[in-house]
């Protein structure tokens, strides 16, 4: 570890949490159906939407419409990605002739994207025309991280509003956030990324002959465009198959550290749209405290892990870190930064191959995204996954004081501690179950590349990142087999429909609750106790449902490995 | 609920239309128009021909030029499509050898590579980056360390002093953005084309 590495952390860090204020403004102006200074533009075209889809956007939800409405927008989403996948090779914008891909790996993939995860079975540049990258994925990265978004705002106005049936109108959430927040961004992060080298271009792949008069071909195409999105929502599916580590999609030093901060900037924002909507910014500044505190403490481990490298290189004496699988322009700190960010958000893009990590540096990835990528999250998703473990954490804290609990005016009750402890238990259920059934099915076991402890954590790693939503692998597994395309896309469906159902039935029940005015005996949830009573609360349930199964991959690979032991 | 199912259609459509069709067309208009060089792929002619990337890696085995990074990028096998066969900066297939860190066919590698680069210049110490292959396959770069190991190398295969390859090396060293971000790093295509030029 070096100061300058630190240094690079720190200057990460300040930013996100001066850009959280700002974003936060302007995403609650949205939400809140304010002008902007975009508005004169783009109004017309969000009253022409409405107008021809036929939504009333005066009109409210009750929290089981605007949960239907969000399920109604997934079965279109997954059946334009289906088709057009299946239909890619009769469909126009393919230069490189890909024949149409198969049924279960369209699947796979059309699960993956409306979930927002962006598992990708399939390697962008050698499968998927450039019709199937922009009309399939690209669109899919708007909605889906638009759907995120609209949902955490859903319940947010669960908890700042009082004796009120609705929660909002989704039709307005996910146009408002397509068109103010996510296309403006893209629309100049796009032309950013092309001028750090990002191609953006239909033509063919490039024939070039190299200096010692080999023959290489070089994959292009609309990459820029995807990019933006794919980092800003996080989404993480990338349109190589070697993801943001591939020059194409991150060429530089700055591409790199912008692209890390898009994946958190959204997230971070939000908790500072929960502080307004409740009424108290510090509400929110606690919150991403929390997360905070949390994010810190993986990027140290995994820094400390990667710059120390492994047994077998300093047995050659070779020093400078685990270079295995990392890239020169990113060197071990922001290629281990970069991997926290990513699973901390359920982003899922990689800068480099979590799969040769070291046992440790790997492990926090994978810590992260079984916490339930809580830390700032996926573009909402993370909100209102954190927002579960506090309405635990109220819940503990009223028990320790004998008193019912209240968070931000709203009695936390029997029906919100359900609902939540229901998100938080089918997660380890998909990602602990799956993982047995992949390392004892014999066909689903040759689908590991690593042999010993690492190969258990290829497959724990796939599952929990399938059902964290996230979409990072330890890509050394081969994930496009019947097996892993159908249990994968079951896990990413549970993943992402069991956290946001329950999170609306919460939201639903408490915007019907009356809001009561903080007296003596509230317990205060702006300060640092009830930052470590969240902190807390998270590493317990965490450390009990996943630590067994940690034991037997991360932990134990490394002790083999300080033993000098090889697989 | 049934009202619920025109806006399921009509809006999804509208929505994709925007971000999935006018989106990345306008700004592949909008970006090909302001940065034509990079949004066709930072492309570099010599003598009228395309000889790779600026941005993308490519395979030098020739004493007189510098090596970039070994790479993991595999290809369909020509005798058998459901096989791969390693094809070193295959940038049509990126990706990384997803070896872990007890990997035993990692170690392997690793101690083949250390000792032929240990044969070629036995007195520097072999720099990390030369030995282990990157997460895309395609690093068009190395470490300043990884180029100046080379430099007795291809100084004696091009006959030339080695403190003029140095020289090149040294203009070619890529600093951190604001002294701050990202590392050093020489992009080995540039430094071989500047080689080649000051040959003539």
């Amino acid at each position: 570890m070096t100061a300058i590495g630190w240094l690079q952390i720190i200057l990460y860090c300040v930013v996100i949490v001066a850009l959280a204020k700002p974003l936060g403004w302007y995403m609650t102006r949205v939400f809140n159906g304010e002008r902007t200074f975009l508005s004169p533009v783009l109004r017309p075209i969000e009253a022409g939407i409405y107008w021809f889809s036929g939504v009333d956007e005066k009109r409210e939800q009750h929290w089981l419409t605007y949960t239907v409405a969000m399920l109604l927008f997934h079965v279109g989403g997954f059946l334009v990605i289906y088709g057009v996948m299946r239909l890619q090779s009769v469909l126009p914008l393919n230069p490189a002739g890909q024949g149409a891909v198969a049924e279960d790996l369209s699947f796979n993939t059309a699960i993956s994207f409306i979930t927002n995860t962006n598992w990708q079975n399939y390697g962008g540049e050698s499968t998927v025309s450039y019709l199937v990258q922009m009309l399939g994925l690209t669109h899919q990265n708007f909605l889906s991280a638009a759907t995120g978004i609209a949902l955490a705002v859903a319940l947010i106005r669960g908890f700042s509003r009082a004796s009120m049936r609705t929660v909002g109108n989704f039709w307005v959430d996910v146009t408002r956030c397509t068109l103010y927040v996510l296309l403006p961004i893209c629309v100049v992060y796009t032309l950013f990324l092309v001028s750090q080298g990002i191609p953006q271009t239909l033509g063919d792949y490039a024939e070039a002959t190299t200096l010692e008069g080999a023959k290489q071909t070089i994959a292009v195409g609309p990459v820029a465009s995807q990019v933006a999105i794919k980092m800003l929502g996080t989404n993480g599916g990338g349109f190589f198959n070697a993801n943001a580590s591939h020059p194409f999609e991150n060429p530089t030093a700055l591409s790199n550290f912008v692209q890390m901060l898009s994946i958190f900037t959204l997230g971070a924002a939000l908790t500072n749209v929960f502080g307004r909507m409740v009424g108290n910014q510090r509400q929110g500044w606690a919150i991403l405290a929390v997360m905070g505190v949390l994010f810190v403490a993986g990027v140290a481990v995994t820094y400390w892990a990667e710059a120390g490298g492994t047994s077998t290189l300093h047995a050659l004496g070779l020093t400078g870190g685990n270079m295995e699988g990392k890239e020169v322009r990113f060197g071990i700190v922001a290629s281990s930064l970069f991997a926290v960010i990513t699973t901390a958000a359920s982003c899922g893009a990689v800068n480099a191959m979590h799969d040769s990590f070291t046992a440790l540096g790997g492990m926090i990835p994978l810590i992260n995204m079984q916490l339930g990528e809580i830390i700032v999250g996926g573009v909402g998703a993370g909100l209102y996954g954190m927002l579960l473990f506090v309405v635990l954490a109220i819940f503990v804290a009223g028990l320790m004081v004998g008193r019912t609990p209240e968070y931000v005016g709203k009695k936390i009750e029997a029906r919100e501690v359900k609902m939540a402890m229901l998100a938080i238990l089918v997660l380890p259920l998909m990602y602990l179950g799956w993982t047995a059934v992949g390392v004892v099915y014999p066909s689903a076991a040759a689908s590991m590349a690593n042999a010993g402890p690492h190969g258990f954590t290829e497959v724990l790693y796939a599952f929990t990142s399938a059902t964290g939503n996230n979409g990072s692998a330890f890509a050394g597994l081969t994930g496009n087999t019947l097996f892993y395309n159908l249990t994968l896309a079951s896990a990413m469906f549970v993943g992402r429909f069991f956290m946001i159902i329950p999170a609306m039935a919460i939201a639903g029940s408490l915007a019907a609750k009356k809001s009561i005015p903080p007296s003596a005996g509230t317990f205060p949830t702006t300060g640092g106790l009830f930052v470590g009573l969240v902190v807390g609360v998270i590493l317990i349930i965490g450390g009990l449902t996943f630590f067994p199964a940690l034991a037997l991959g991360p932990i134990v690979e490394h002790l083999a490995m300080n033993a000098g032991q090889l697989f | 609920m049934l009202r619920e199912i025109r806006p399921a259609i009509v809006l999804l459509l509208l929505l994709t239309a925007i971000t999935g069709l006018a989106y990345p067309l306008a700004m592949t208009v909008i970006a090909g128009a302001i940065f034509p060089v990079q949004a066709q792929g930072s492309l570099i002619e010599r003598d009228g021909k395309v000889v790779g990337s600026a941005l993308i890696g490519q395979e030098f085995k020739d004493d007189k030029y510098f090596h970039g990074r070994p790479s993991a990028t595999l290809a369909p096998d020509p005798n058998d499509s459901t096989k791969t066969v390693s094809a070193p900066y295959n940038a049509a297939n990126s990706g990384g050898s997803n070896l872990g860190p007890t990997s035993k066919a990692l170690a392997d590698r690793l101690k083949e590579d250390v000792d032929k680069l240990k044969s070629e210049n036995p007195n520097a110490a072999v720099p990390v980056d030369l030995v282990t292959t990157s997460a895309s396959g395609l690093d068009p770069d190395i470490s300043p360390d990884a180029a100046q190991f080379q430099v007795p190398r291809v100084a004696k295969a091009r006959n030339m002093p080695e403190d003029q390859v140095k020289q090149l090396v040294a203009s070619s060293t890529q600093g951190r953005l604001i002294g701050l971000i990202g590392e050093p790093r020489v992009n080995v295509l540039a430094l071989n084309l500047a080689l080649d030029r000051a040959a003539k």
